[in-house]
């Protein structure tokens, strides 16, 4: 049987950065995917916006190393992940956002985060494409930005063989194998693989596999939809966040790629729960007046594509990142909430510190708040 | 600049339309009413209409189909598609360099709630299938929605000038398509449980039943049908090759379109590549609209269209390359010449037989592809769906017209509508005319010496009748229950009347008329002629030709019978010739054109690599590379290259990338298709946010 130091069971948002980091700190990784390619779960639905401007501090410590991962790659590794650093703008058009928006930044300038209030003119002279009847005021993050989740996965997968982790494509986990109770390894459908440390990063299918040694994750599998538009010329700047409700959506949000291309999401309200990838009638006319109606000129760009994708919602919208309390040696890294491709590498670097016995306070504090067995109580303002 | 719309046609009304005054890159321009762009452009010689974002490569015309983007100019300040946007009086268009501009707007516009509807049927295309079907679900009743994205029902039938092949009691045959498309449309509409949408776009099927269709005026309208019936007929496949973004280069639909629909020559000298009756049926329409053919090319030993779409090209001059493939398109900023190559057993080009032949476009027509998106989408979704003519198995229109009867009719019966069942009969004629072509038969020649008689020039056994139908005497023979049978002659010396009725007919023009009633050493011959006769007056001298385009020598027109009211196109020209050959006569050459000559030097293509996905220029190399390095997921092929990212939607590349794989004999199984994902065109947002005028 092969052996690993640790085998990562999942090659998508949080599986491809921890492979990395693990194998960058010297350990044997391999990953494993049923999917024939890396990133075919939720990954690839990620629409590729990075913040550290959360709103709670486990999340904003994670983000802002994530960030960090992202905004360096191409200096670092030299791949073009296609990373902009635009920053994201919270727009408010009714004193209730504009409040609580102001409230938050000043969270997370306390926290120490890149975040100011503008003003609606202010926000206007940056951001000329927003409707500007009744704009108030934007919470704006510079150095927050997006880049392609395509090409990043590409290139963390390619940075992890680098670093000498392997990967297993078309192979499905059909078991873990646990002596004691103790996990020894993985079982596939093609064979098996010994590892003192089975890291479950199945995403959507990380409950199910959890529940094989008696553990629950407290995860909902949400659906999201997006699309992407044809290319036009650079008009957008930041990544434009509406949290204002409205008919079936909690909030709208989009920016413009590299390339050109506007890809947009909304957060249906109320939420559609299940696995069911096939696209509705809703969600284009929905999420169409919502865009015209903040940014009037995309009703002119052509939507060239939509797709949906699975959110594996907690009942907080925090991650569920820790120790199986059952079985030594599992570690489970899953429920992002949607947020698992912007804070996949800080959650990769976190593990490989479980791994490595180099937690900071910081760090134990991420891991108490994150824990799977913690009492979910609250829920984040900016989920 | 020069015109390129039609002055005149054989078959075609050529009446110029009223003109509305626009603008191109500022100079004045004028289109015919109601045309678009692409046309309009076409018309005055524009062919490069901007170029393309990520390399600056120029582009033009490429689908003429609203499907790809290749064609995008600026028009009154919005990026549109040239050739599906119809040019307003004043408008002002503009080249597309680099990525456009969207229009500044600061206010959010009106917003109309989207409207939907629920139908027992919603037929997706009006083509022969989509109307044959329609027609049997209005005859029980059946209430029916019928969206097609032209301005006019027939789909490809409406470019079609040829007469069509088929049993003419079943499906029209010995009637042009574009007659045919009429009389359809007529059978169709004329029951009041079938509302036609013209120019309507199926622009998604999702997951909740409810099909997106995209109205005029950007009117986006969601339709839920108990059963989606798709007759949304073919795509041409395309071709990787170098220089096959170069302007000029389209499929041979594009042409035809521009041609037969909108009277204008896309070109005046071109070149076609495939020998499927596609390409053959577009090189003769070509000829017919005074485009000259410098050549065709079919990488197999023999075309694979009908013999007799074949050999009118051949008895017109057009030189076949067979055993031959396109190695390139050259030229700087559009097409200027095309470079072919000999391929030995295994396809591959044979290096030192290269040559070059000066031309203007490149028509590519190398086969076709159903278009299955509609029905993989309603399958996927548990909806009820049929397909129905091309969209199920690409074969001839007349084929298509008996499937959609059929099916329309088992949807009608699944309603509850009637308790018709299909009968036997129609499932033997869709099988009949759905048949290939069979193997080539030897024909003797007659031993009359007196008398007047029809000769067929047709060896090809093809589902075909008309001229046994049209015999008044009944003396051409082609079994009834199986038309694929070639016609023999019954009768003899004295009974057949020499009525020209079969000469007239025959789709394939395969058929003359030997009279030696008048001198038997010197019969009249009288041949079908679908070309401009307005120079073949009587005393002319021509060059007769036999069967496969041979030199018989020159020949003394008789007598002309122009195509006058009735005759529907068809010329008679009657010639006298020497008894020795009369028999062999089958055509004569449309007009004196020496035969093409290859440039001086082949031309070889600078260019490093061809391009497979043309939206985001993504070259052969790299996805060879990747195939090579072990990919097979064509998903991560998609997320490392962006092949198939682009406006089109991957209808263009995922065949060719199909074909890489075949190439790096990689078997089909072991490779992951593409996840396809609405919408199948693009769509204004505007038009899913209920704005009007966006579309």
């Amino acid at each position: 049987m092969e052996r690993f130091d640790a085998v990562v069971i999942g090659a998508g948002s949080v599986g491809l950065p921890t492979a990395l980091a693990l194998a960058q700190a010297g350990l044997r990784t391999a990953v494993v995917d049923a999917a024939p390619s890396l990133g075919q779960g939720a990954h690839k639905a990620a629409i590729g916006g990075v913040r550290a401007t959360h709103g709670d501090p486990a999340k904003m410590r994670v983000g802002r190393e994530s960030l960090d991962v992202f905004r360096t790659w191409h200096e670092r590794y030299g791949d073009d992940i296609e990373w902009v650093t635009s920053g994201y703008a919270f727009v408010a058009y009714r004193e209730r956002e504009a409040t609580m928006l102001q409230r938050l930044v000043a969270t997370q300038r306390s926290a120490g985060l890149d975040v100011a209030w503008l003003d609606g003119d202010a926000v206007h002279a940056r951001v000329p494409a927003l409707a500007r009847d009744g704009l108030l005021g934007a919470a704006s993050s510079p150095g927050d930005g997006h880049c392609s989740t395509l090409l990043a996965g590409q290139a963390m997968a390619a940075a992890a063989r680098r670093a000498g982790a392997s990967f297993r494509f078309g192979e499905r986990v059909s078991g873990l194998l646990v002596e004691g109770d103790a996990v020894v390894g993985v079982r596939t459908d093609r064979g098996a693989y010994a590892s003192p440390v089975v890291i479950n990063a199945a995403g959507a299918g990380a409950a199910a596999l959890a529940r094989q040694v008696g553990d629950t994750l407290e995860i909902v599998s949400e659906l999201h939809e997006a699309g992407i538009t044809e290319a036009v010329a650079p008009f957008l700047g930041p990544l434009v966040v509406d949290i204002r409700p409205g008919p079936g959506s909690a909030n709208v949000y989009c920016y413009q790629t590299s390339r050109g291309q506007v890809i947009f999401c909304l957060t249906p309200e109320p939420a559609i729960l299940g696995d069911d990838l096939v696209e509705t009638s809703a969600f284009l006319p929905q999420v169409a007046r919502r865009l015209v109606t903040l940014i009037p000129r995309l009703q002119h760009v052509r939507v060239r594509r939509t797709w949906r994708g699975v959110y594996p919602m907690t009942p907080d919208a925090s991650p569920l990142v820790g120790w199986s309390s059952r079985v030594e040696g599992l570690l489970h890294a899953a429920g992002m909430c949607g947020q698992g491709f912007m804070l996949g590498p800080g959650v990769g670097t976190l593990i490989a510190r479980m791994l490595r016995r180099e937690l900071s306070d910081d760090d134990h504090d991420t891991l108490a708040a994150w824990t799977p067995e913690r009492a979910f109580e609250g829920r984040e303002a900016l989920r | 600049m020069a015109s390129h719309r039609l002055q005149a046609h054989p078959i075609l009304d050529v009446t110029p339309r009223s003109g509305v005054t626009f603008a191109w890159a500022g100079a004045p321009c004028v289109a015919a009413q109601g045309e678009v762009i692409a046309s309009a452009l076409t018309a005055q010689g524009v062919r490069v209409f901007g170029s393309h974002a990520h390399d600056g490569s120029p582009q033009g015309l490429f689908c003429a189909n609203g499907q790809c983007a290749q064609c995008l100019v600026i028009a009154d300040g919005v990026p549109v598609k040239a050739c599906t946007t119809p040019v307003t009086p004043g408008m002002r268009v503009e080249p597309l360099h680099r990525l456009p501009a969207l229009p500044h707007g600061d206010a959010a516009p009106r917003m109309r709630e989207v409207e939907r509807v629920e139908v027992p049927v919603l037929v997706v295309g009006g083509g022969p299938a989509g109307l044959a079907a329609a027609a049997q679900l209005g005859l029980r009743g059946v209430r029916t929605l019928l969206v097609d994205d032209k301005d006019r029902l027939g789909g490809k039938l409406v470019l079609q000038t040829h007469r069509f092949f088929g049993s003419v009691d079943a499906v029209h045959a010995g009637t042009r398509g574009i007659d045919i498309a009429t009389r359809l449309a007529e059978e169709a509409t004329a029951h009041a449980s079938v509302e036609v949408w013209l120019e309507s776009t199926v622009v998604a099927v999702f997951g909740d039943g409810w099909v997106g269709v995209l109205r005029p005026g950007g009117r986006y309208v969601l339709v839920r049908p108990e059963v989606l019936l798709v007759a949304a007929g073919a795509r041409e496949k395309s071709l990787a090759f170098r220089g096959n973004t170069l302007p000029g280069v389209v499929g041979a639909g594009a042409f035809q379109t521009l041609l037969n629909r909108d009277r204008v020559r896309f070109a005046e000298r071109v070149f076609v590549v495939g020998g499927g009756n596609v390409g053959l049926i577009t090189a003769y329409h070509a000829l017919q609209a005074g485009v000259d053919v410098v050549g065709l090319v079919e990488v197999a030993a023999e075309c694979g269209g009908y013999r007799v779409h074949h050999d009118k090209l051949v008895r017109a001059g057009v030189p076949i390359h067979t055993s031959h493939t396109i190695l390139s398109a050259n030229g700087e900023g559009a097409v200027a010449s095309v470079t072919i190559a000999r391929v030995d057993a295994a396809f591959r080009p044979v290096a030192g037989s290269e040559r070059s032949f000066a031309c203007d476009a490149v028509l590519v027509a190398v086969g076709l592809d159903p278009v299955d998106e509609f029905t993989a989408s309603a399958r996927a979704v548990g909806m009820r769906v049929v397909a129905a003519g091309d969209a199920d198995a690409v074969a001839e229109a007349s084929a298509a017209i008996f499937a959609g009867r059929i099916r329309g009719l088992e949807v009608a019966r699944t309603l509850h509508a009637c308790d018709d069942t299909v009968p036997d009969e129609w499932h033997r004629t869709a099988e009949v005319l759905r048949s290939r072509p069979g193997e080539i038969v030897v024909r003797s020649t007659s031993d009359a010496t007196t008398g007047v008689h029809p000769v067929f020039h047709c060896a090809q056994p093809i589902p075909c009748n008309p001229c046994a139908s049209v015999c008044p005497q009944h003396l051409i023979h082609v079994d009834e229950d199986d038309i694929r049978q070639v016609p023999t002659y019954l009768g003899d010396a004295d009974a057949c009347l020499g009525c020209e009725r079969c000469v007239r007919i025959c789709p394939g023009l395969a058929i003359t008329l030997v009279d030696r009633r008048d001198d038997p050493a010197f019969p009249i011959v009288t041949i079908p002629f679908e070309f401009d006769v307005a120079t073949l007056d009587e005393g002319a001298i021509v060059t007769v030709v036999d069967g496969s385009g041979g030199d018989l020598g020159a020949a003394e027109v008789a007598r002309v019978r122009r195509a006058g009211r009735g005759a529907d196109g068809t010329a008679l020209v009657k010639v006298r010739v020497p008894a020795a050959i009369a028999e062999r006569v089958a055509g004569l050459r449309p007009r004196v054109s020496a035969a093409p000559e290859p440039l001086d030097a082949w031309v070889s293509h600078l260019a490093d690599d061809e391009v497979v996905c043309r939206c985001e220029r993504v070259h052969a190399s790299a996805l060879r590379q990747r195939i090579a390095d072990g990919e097979r997921d064509v998903n991560a092929l998609k997320a490392l290259t962006r092949a198939g990212m682009g406006a089109c939607g991957g209808k263009t590349c995922a065949p060719l990338i199909g074909r890489l794989f075949d190439d790096a004999g990689v078997p089909r199984e072991a490779v992951t298709p593409g996840v396809r994902r609405p919408l199948f065109v693009e769509v204004a947002l505007g038009a899913f946010a209920g704005v009007d005028g966006e579309a």
